[in-house]
């Protein structure tokens, strides 16, 4: 439905959208990986992305990140500022945080350090070599660790931690970013029933306070987001809407068999 | 000088000390330098031996001076603006000197009267009649002087034997041997010498390089030489051997050459030694008196790619009056000089893409085990240097066991002989240290440079620290001339040719070949691989053998255009980290570009800003270019590289 | 206390504290004590040609700890150290050579002896103000900070990482060697700058000077080390360990790469300028055979030996290596090769961590030594 979509990007204020792509598309040799691609998310607003594997949800994330140069089209962020022309450092620092696939801490790093890394603050070379944990800062990290459920974790280094307490640290890192955007790539990917339960819960409570953009393939995971879903196919929107309503859209079931 | 007085001077040497006849020459020589230098020359009178007389006759002729620079008395003789210095003592050739930094030794009346006994011996020596032999053996004479008063009669027998003879002399390839003094003529036959008897052209032994003295000449002799040779050479009935007789004498013929070259041209039936022909009699009428054959002349020339024609024309151009001809000149020079240039960029782009070759054998092993297998090997190029050691292995043990007449044939052997040698080197190599090492390229990079330390220093312990040569067969010596000038040589071009092969030979075994889809699918996804049951391992040693084996192909190749030594390898391991550098990881196609780009960079920087210089500009673009293009010219593109 | 005082003095702990004091003190007294206060011919005395010879391996030891800085800590091993080296040897190289003045052997009061010889006229724009020696001393600092700058900036902000920028950083040396080897250059070509006199006025044969130079040495090694350790104990030592475990996360995190990357690349180059300064007057000539390749990654051998990432074994490891160096090259000099070599291949197969980490292990626990090594650590430094 991507005329649905070109019109609710179209009905939107633009003081209201959180992140806003005109026509992107990316390609690799060849293949189209994002083909004119168009999308709103709306600020505070929860959305899944789904879609079958090769859709292009990774690639998005690289656009809006950073990572990648779109090939034509851009990508607005807060309203009127184009992520196409700036490097990944000074995305970060605009205010979008991204949580990759596969989880990346700082394996030699204890837990601790990987958060008061996270924490915003100066990013300069000069700022960093003199910079001096203060009390105020020491608390959030303290508080964060509380929040990801790592406090008595705090002096291992992370790459002594499961896989799933990886992931929260990483989640954990980003929230120290303050960003107004979160991009959670399968934030449950390898994760047992209960730990995903939880990662539900955490995603649940960042709504509101921060836009969130989850991409997953777990089916459970995105109906206990109960969020709008956009489906993307073949670098396109497919259909967006409830997990209801794409479920149920017969162009949905033939690309993509949902569980 | 009167009789008398002459007679009185002659007493007094033999009234000198004996004392005098146990100086040796050096000492007696530095006396000539002396205010007085009489008692010098008769001390020199006194003693017998040859080198005393040529030093004594060289003084007479005005050929022996002081060296400013350390009062040292030697020999000098005119050759072009500078003059050849040599030892008076020894007779070996020294230096090179200016005119300003030697002086003369200056005879008075008295000592020139010393010396007039002298000039009848040689004098009587010159009446006798010659037969081939002996003419040659005049060759062997003191002074240049002499040496081209003997070409001269050699010429004059009119025997076709003297052409090898005289070629050889002007090459450099005439020698005394030592013992006997009997004249050779030695051909190279890898560290050795083969002989063959000059008076009679009769094959010799193979002896060392010690065992025997080049007989030396100067420019002056050379052009002496040349035109003799032409002048025999214009009666052989060999096409060839009138043609290059012709060529010989282009700018350096005598009015008798010239009316021989006309007789010659008149008769010719070849085209080529026609052309020859043509251009040294129209070198000879430039400068001739006739206006009209000078313009004709002028016409023949304009046409011609010689660099003789080239200096020629710019002589002729700076001497010229007739205004009509000064016109016709500069057309000619003009032509001459646009086409040389057109041909220099040849030759450049030739040394180039021969540069290029080399480079690309040397990479294409490394883009093997660099590209294909990410693994940094800093001992690659100890893999080319076995390759060129155990080239030169072959090369022993066919002079060893094997008929002389096989010895050509070699390098045949030796080729997969270095495959084979670098191939198990490299197969070790990755069994023992490698394969712990995979997924860690800075390590790899540090364990296999202590890998190459030791292999250098093991080359060094088992084959010694100099240089080792090894020889080019007969097949690969000598080269042809492509076009005036543009000389094409067949060792380098048979190194292109074989890189080519080689090339090729890869891309078929990477494309066509199990185990090349092996291969390729280790590389692509490793565990994948080894889930469809490809042996992963296996395929890594064979992978790490093959790079290693062209590694030491390209030793044999190296092994033809230089010296072998230790750390050969050294040379081009920077080079060809560049090749793959630029060229791109993991492709074949960008590592060809990468190293023809880079070998005729080098060769087309160097004439601008000279060897160094080049290089240098060469790496600092290398340099630049990897700023922008981080991955080489072809790098691979999307997700699966960022991983 | 203010916050950086604070922060200098928590440094090192107070064992830790202790320790540097003592071997500093330890290492600046005794040598001189040794080669001066004792009777010639006693078993203790130390010789004269080994004041130097301490001194230049300290030298080495700074030069170690410059590349530790940069590979152990950034993950960037640069085959390229040895030309920031010998930069600062030559900024000092040409102060020493203007102190010649008049009692060179063409006597020329203003050309050192090899311009008078290449028939130069006057002295080259870029040798002016070397006859000063704060002038020549910013230099030392300054000439290799620029290169290692201006280089550095073009690598990392193209992301060139890994082998690649270890490749570019031995061509870039290579280079170097080639330019320094010509004449023309205005550097002395193949024999480079030697027949030093004196420096501030002191003799350079002297043995005074000489254990000056030792002492200096060894101060500038203590200094070299403080700054070190300010570096990586800071927050932007972890961001260094960061980038080089995940340098997309560290981006995503708003922190430059390339300016953290920088940073440590360019402070090690002054560093080994340093380095560079303190060694020629010590050894007495700087020639363009410094700038070879083969010297750069020998270096990084040294740091491997003694366990990268710890500043004690960059140290340790510079100290043993060429300890062994000086003493095989004498006893068995065939042998030195094998023996480099070999060890090159022992320690990033047998001994990944060095000597520290040796240590580090026994510390914990006799078992985990023969526990593999994780390979975590190793295998994203590309």
């Amino acid at each position: 439905m991507p005329d649905a979509n070109r019109s609710t990007a179209a009905s939107a204020a633009v003081e209201d959208r959180q992140l806003y792509l005109d026509g992107v598309t990316v390609s690799f040799d060849g293949f189209k990986a994002l083909n004119d691609l168009s999308l709103v998310v709306a600020k505070g607003e929860l959305r899944s992305i789904i879609g079958p594997n090769g859709a292009g949800k990774t690639t998005l994330m690289d656009v809006v990140t950073g990572k990648t140069r779109p090939d034509s089209g851009r990508a607005f962020f807060a309203g009127d500022v184009d992520l196409t022309r700036l490097d990944e450092a000074a995305i970060a620092t605009l205010g979008i945080g991204r949580k990759f696939q596969k989880p990346t801490v700082f394996e030699n790093l204890s837990v601790f350090e990987n958060l008061e890394l996270a924490l915003s603050g100066p990013r300069g070379a000069w700022a960093t070599l003199f910079a001096q944990l203060a009390p105020p800062e020491a608390e959030r990290i303290d508080a964060m660790l509380e929040r990801i459920g790592l406090e008595d974790r705090r002096a291992v280094p992370a790459g002594a931690l499961s896989h799933g307490q990886k992931q929260w640290l990483e989640i954990g890192m980003l929230l120290m970013q303050e960003p107004q955007l979160l991009l959670l790539d399968e934030p449950v990917a390898g994760m047992t029933d209960r730990e995903t339960e939880e990662t539900a819960k955490l995603v649940l409570s960042l709504a509101g306070q921060h836009t969130v953009v989850v991409v997953e393939h777990d089916m459970e995971f995105v109906r206990a987001l109960g969020a709008r879903v956009t489906v993307l196919h073949e670098g396109r929107v497919l259909a967006e809407g409830s997990i209801d309503h794409v479920q149920n859209d017969p162009r949905v079931v033939e690309v993509y068999l949902g569980r | 000088m009167n009789p008398l007085k002459r007679f009185v001077l002659s007493g007094l040497i033999w009234l000198l000390p004996a004392t005098g006849l146990a100086q040796d020459l050096a000492a007696l020589l530095a006396g000539l330098a002396d205010a007085d230098p009489k008692p010098a020359i008769e001390a020199l009178l006194k003693s017998d031996d040859a080198k005393s007389k040529a030093a004594l006759t060289a003084l007479a002729e005005g050929r022996l001076f002081k060296r400013l620079a350390d009062g040292a008395v030697v020999s000098a003789e005119k050759d072009g603006p500078m003059y050849v210095v040599t030892n008076a003592a020894s007779g070996e050739i020294e230096d090179m000197a200016k005119e300003e930094e030697l002086e003369p030794i200056g005879l008075d009346d008295d000592a020139k009267a010393l010396l007039a006994h002298l000039g009848t011996a040689p004098a009587d020596r010159k009446e006798a009649p010659l037969d081939f032999a002996g003419a040659v053996n005049a060759l062997n004479a003191e002074s240049f002087s002499e040496k081209a008063k003997a070409i001269e009669r050699l010429t004059q027998l009119g025997d076709g034997r003297a052409v090898p003879v005289l070629q050889a002399l002007a090459d450099g390839r005439l020698f005394t041997r030592r013992g006997d003094g009997a004249l050779v003529i030695g051909d190279r036959a890898g560290n050795d010498l083969r002989l063959t008897a000059a008076t009679t052209l009769e094959r010799g032994d193979v002896v060392k390089p010690g065992a025997i003295e080049p007989v030396v000449i100067n420019n002056n002799l050379r052009n002496v030489v040349r035109e003799a040779v032409g002048r025999l050479g214009l009666v052989s009935p060999d096409a060839a051997a009138r043609r290059n007789a012709a060529d010989a004498l282009i700018g350096a013929a005598t009015p008798e050459a010239v009316t021989l070259l006309r007789e010659a041209a008149a008769k010719e039936k070849d085209r080529a030694a026609r052309a020859a022909m043509m251009l040294a009699i129209a070198a000879s009428d430039l400068n001739g008196a006739d206006k009209a054959l000078r313009l004709a002349a002028l016409d023949v020339l304009s046409a011609s790619t010689d660099l003789r024609v080239r200096s020629l024309l710019q002589a002729r151009l700076a001497a010229e009056t007739d205004p009509e001809i000064k016109v016709a000149l500069d057309k000619a020079f003009a032509g001459v000089q646009r086409k040389l240039m057109v041909i220099g960029v040849a030759e450049n782009l030739f040394q180039g893409v021969s540069l290029g070759s080399v480079l690309l054998l040397a990479a294409i092993g490394l883009a093997i085990t660099f590209g294909v297998m990410g693994v940094i090997n800093m001992a690659h190029g100890e893999m080319i240097m076995l390759g060129a050691y155990t080239t030169f292995v072959v090369q022993e043990l066919f002079r060893a066991w094997m008929p002389p007449s096989w010895f050509d044939y070699y390098l045949l052997y030796a080729i997969p002989a270095g495959f084979a040698a670098a191939g198990l080197a490299g197969i070790a190599l990755e069994r023992s240290v490698i394969r712990f090492l995979y997924g860690r390229p800075l390590e790899t990079l540090l364990a296999t440079w202590g890998i190459s330390l030791v292999l250098q220093q093991l080359v060094r312990t088992l084959f010694g620290a100099p240089n080792k040569e090894v020889a080019n067969p007969a097949w690969m010596t000598g080269g042809f001339e492509l076009t005036g000038g543009f000389l094409v040589v067949y060792n380098r071009l048979y190194i292109v040719v074989f890189c080519f092969i080689v090339l090729a030979a890869i891309a078929v075994i990477l494309r066509h070949t199990t185990f090349g889809l092996n291969m390729r699918a280790v590389t692509q996804n490793r565990d994948m691989a080894s889930a469809m049951g490809i042996r992963a391992g296996r395929v890594d040693m064979l992978t790490f053998g093959l790079g290693s084996g062209v590694a030491g192909m390209a030793g044999v190749a190296l092994s033809q255009i230089g010296n072998v030594s230790p750390n050969l390898g050294q040379i081009y391991i920077v080079d060809s980290f560049m090749v793959v550098v630029f060229g791109g990881v993991g492709n074949l196609f960008g590592t060809l570009i990468g190293a023809m780009t880079l070998g005729v960079a080098n060769k087309l920087l160097e004439p601008f800003a000279g060897a160094v210089l080049g290089k240098i500009a060469v790496l600092v673009a290398i340099i630049l270019f990897i700023q922008k293009r981080p991955r080489g010219l072809f790098a691979l593109k999307g997700r699966a590289v960022e991983a | 206390m203010t916050p950086l005082t604070f922060r200098l003095a928590r440094l090192l702990d107070a064992r830790g504290w202790a320790a540097f004091a003592a071997i500093a003190v330890a290492a600046a007294m005794v040598v001189p004590l040794l080669n001066t206060a004792l009777p010639a011919g006693h078993p203790l005395r130390l010789p004269d040609y080994m004041v130097p010879l301490l001194g230049k391996y300290v030298c080495y030891a700074i030069l170690a700890l410059a590349l530790d800085l940069c590979w152990g800590y950034a993950g960037i091993l640069s085959l390229g150290h040895g030309a920031f080296f010998a930069l600062g040897g030559y900024c000092m190289g040409m102060y020493l050579m203007r102190q010649i003045g008049t009692r060179g052997v063409y006597g020329h009061p203003v050309l050192p002896d090899f311009m008078v010889f290449l028939n130069w006229k006057e002295l080259p724009a870029y040798w002016y103000g070397f006859d000063m020696f704060w002038y020549a001393l910013l230099m030392v600092v300054l000439v290799p900070g620029a290169l290692a700058f201006v280089f550095g900036f073009l690598a990392f902000r193209s992301r060139v990482t890994g082998v690649y920028l270890s490749i570019i950083t031995q061509a870039l040396t290579f280079a170097m060697m080639l330019g320094f080897f010509r004449n023309n250059f205005g550097f002395g070509g193949n024999n480079g700058l030697t027949d030093f006199k004196e420096l501030l006025g002191f003799d350079v044969q002297a043995r005074s000077t000489r254990i000056g130079l030792y002492v200096a040495s060894v101060l500038a090694l203590a200094l070299a080390f403080l700054a070190c350790r300010f570096v990586v104990t800071s927050k932007l030592g972890r961001v260094m360990l960061a980038l080089r475990d995940a340098e997309s996360r560290v981006r995503f995190l708003g922190y430059s790469v390339t300016s953290a990357k920088l940073f440590a690349f360019t402070l090690s180059a002054m560093l080994a300028g340093v380095a560079g300064a303190l060694y020629v007057p010590q050894v007495g000539i700087i020639n363009p055979s410094e700038f070879s390749p083969a010297n750069s990654i020998e270096v990084a051998i040294w740091v491997a030996v003694g366990g990268r990432g710890t500043l004690v074994g960059a140290v340790l490891g510079a100290f043993l290596v060429n300890f062994a160096k000086t003493w095989l090259t004498g006893a068995a000099p065939e042998v030195w090769l094998f023996f480099l070599g070999a060890l090159f291949i022992g320690v990033t197969l047998f001994l990944p961590r060095g000597l520290a980490g040796l240590a580090g292990q026994w510390r914990a626990g006799l078992g985990a030594a023969f526990r593999r090594r994780p390979g975590a650590v190793e295998a994203r430094d590309a």
